[in-house]
């Protein structure tokens, strides 16, 4: 069987693609040709997806060439990466960011996401009664947030988010989108250059202040910037999509919008929009679902299919706004699991909140056999979504 | 009549703070994101069932329950 896990097509939007479900009923921990003539491990089921990327014996230091993400499109690969290293220069980092984080820190940005949203939704909505979602709403508004986060002046925020929307533009031409990527990382650059000789009221600053040197605030801000941009813009596309295509959801939130949280979690579940779970190396013999993987063993979990697995998430492919679960690995699992989620939650959370609100008759203008998918990885997403009013 | 106690390893813990989406009575985070038990011992079949999940959502697994 040859399953590249990158470019495997869903038939379905709403499904994983089926080799990948195949995989997990017949063969859940598989040796497969996977590119460049090499082999890996795919792990399919909830529970060794979670063990696999808990267990620190798979590496993900990418710059061992034996890595399987060694030479691929490392953003930010430099030192504060967190997402390229292991344990203990891996923990060292992250422990100095993580206070950023916290369920109360990101809680405290409640009001401000709130206006960016409304703000995103003003300019949508001005004087027009159709818009393309996906540069209007879900682009601007993670770009907004993560400039909030990094203490991005106010007048450079059109430099900013126009930036950040080419590199995220699935159709400009490749050259462009490293231009963009480029003028971004030198105005990181030049962000903390500003901030080591005075500081902010902004991550960059508070690193600095905790002994980060100006290369790893570099690596950190733009590592966010990745992270947290277009992933962020896929789940509000895909979830708004979702809604407007199945409309007893949509009534089910309107009816009671103390269910948005729970409706977010599960179509983070649902989408596991990042469907290749963590690339590492094995670094020693160990034993996984039965099948024995050798030192120097490439390996990468399925996250989108663990998350369709029926022993963990009964009736798995269908979304249940009520389940409650949110033992998902739409964000990975282990000690890399996402920095930013509970910032993307909220996020997710606040444009659901006020798109439900205010535009009551908001519709899709193409069925969904028009709407352009992600195809190709490496998260799935949507390129376009028309919506009138 | 429950009795178990939760422990919290704060020296691997990542501070994703889904301890404290679980069980908010049982867990919080200290200035520096790092998990603090406020509550050891569930007291009710409620409580434990959070602290379970707690576990369960833990992505470096760094909470357990003794029985």
């Amino acid at each position: 069987m040859t399953v590249n896990a990158i470019q495997t097509r869903r038939v379905d939007p709403y499904s994983p693609p089926t080799e990948h479900l195949e995989l997990q009923s017949d063969e859940p921990v598989a040796f497969l040709d996977w590119r460049d003539g090499r082999k890996a491990w795919a792990i399919t089921k909830h529970a060794d997806v979670r063990t696999m990327l808990s267990d620190v014996r798979f590496s993900s230091d990418r710059s061992n060439p034996d890595h399987p993400a060694h030479g691929g499109y490392v953003p930010g690969a430099h030192k504060g990466a967190i997402i390229a290293i292991d344990p203990p220069e891996h923990s060292a980092i992250r422990s100095r960011v993580m206070n950023e984080f916290t369920v109360k820190k990101i809680s405290l940005m409640r009001p401000r996401i709130e206006e960016i949203v409304s703000e995103a939704l003003d300019a949508m909505l001005d004087g027009k009664s159709e818009a393309e979602l996906v540069e209007e709403l879900s682009l601007p508004v993670p770009a907004m947030a993560i400039a909030e986060l990094l203490g991005v002046p106010y007048e450079d925020h059109d430099f900013f988010q126009h930036n950040t929307s080419l590199f995220s533009d699935a159709h400009i031409d490749p050259k462009q989108r490293g231009e963009a990527i480029a003028k971004l990382r030198d105005y990181i650059s030049e962000l903390v250059d500003a901030r080591v000789n005075e500081r902010g009221n902004d991550i960059i600053s508070r690193q600095l202040d905790a002994g980060a040197d100006a290369e790893e605030a570099v690596g950190l801000g733009f590592l966010l910037l990745i992270a947290g941009h277009e992933t962020t813009a896929n789940m509000i596309t895909l979830s708004i999509m979702t809604l407007l295509d199945k409309p007893d959801l949509l009534q089910q939130l309107r009816e009671d919008p103390s269910l948005i949280p729970g409706a977010v979690e599960e179509l983070l579940r649902y989408f596991t929009i990042a469907e290749v779970g963590g690339l590492r190396l094995a670094t020693t013999d160990l034993e996984i679902g039965g099948k024995q993987i050798h030192a120097g063993d490439a390996v990468f979990g399925l996250a989108n299919t663990a998350n369709r697995d029926p022993e963990v998430f009964p009736d798995p492919h269908t979304i249940d706004f009520k389940r409650g679960a949110r033992n998902h690995m739409a964000f990975g699992f282990g000690p890399h699991q996402c920095l930013g989620q509970n910032l993307a939650r909220l996020e997710l959370v606040v444009v659901l909140e006020q798109v439900i609100q205010r535009i009551p008759t908001l519709r899709l203008l193409d069925p969904l056999s028009a709407i352009a998918f992600k195809e190709w990885g490496p998260n799935y997403g949507i390129n376009e979504l028309r919506v009138a009013w | 009549m429950v009795s178990a106690q939760i422990v919290a390893k704060r020296e691997t813990c990542i501070g994703a703070g889904q301890c404290v989406f679980a069980d908010p009575d049982a867990f919080d985070q200290d200035d520096n994101g790092l998990v603090v038990v406020l509550q050891a011992d569930p007291a009710s079949p409620d409580a434990l069932a959070r602290a379970k999940e707690a576990v369960n959502v833990c992505p470096s697994r760094s909470i357990t329950l003794l029985a």
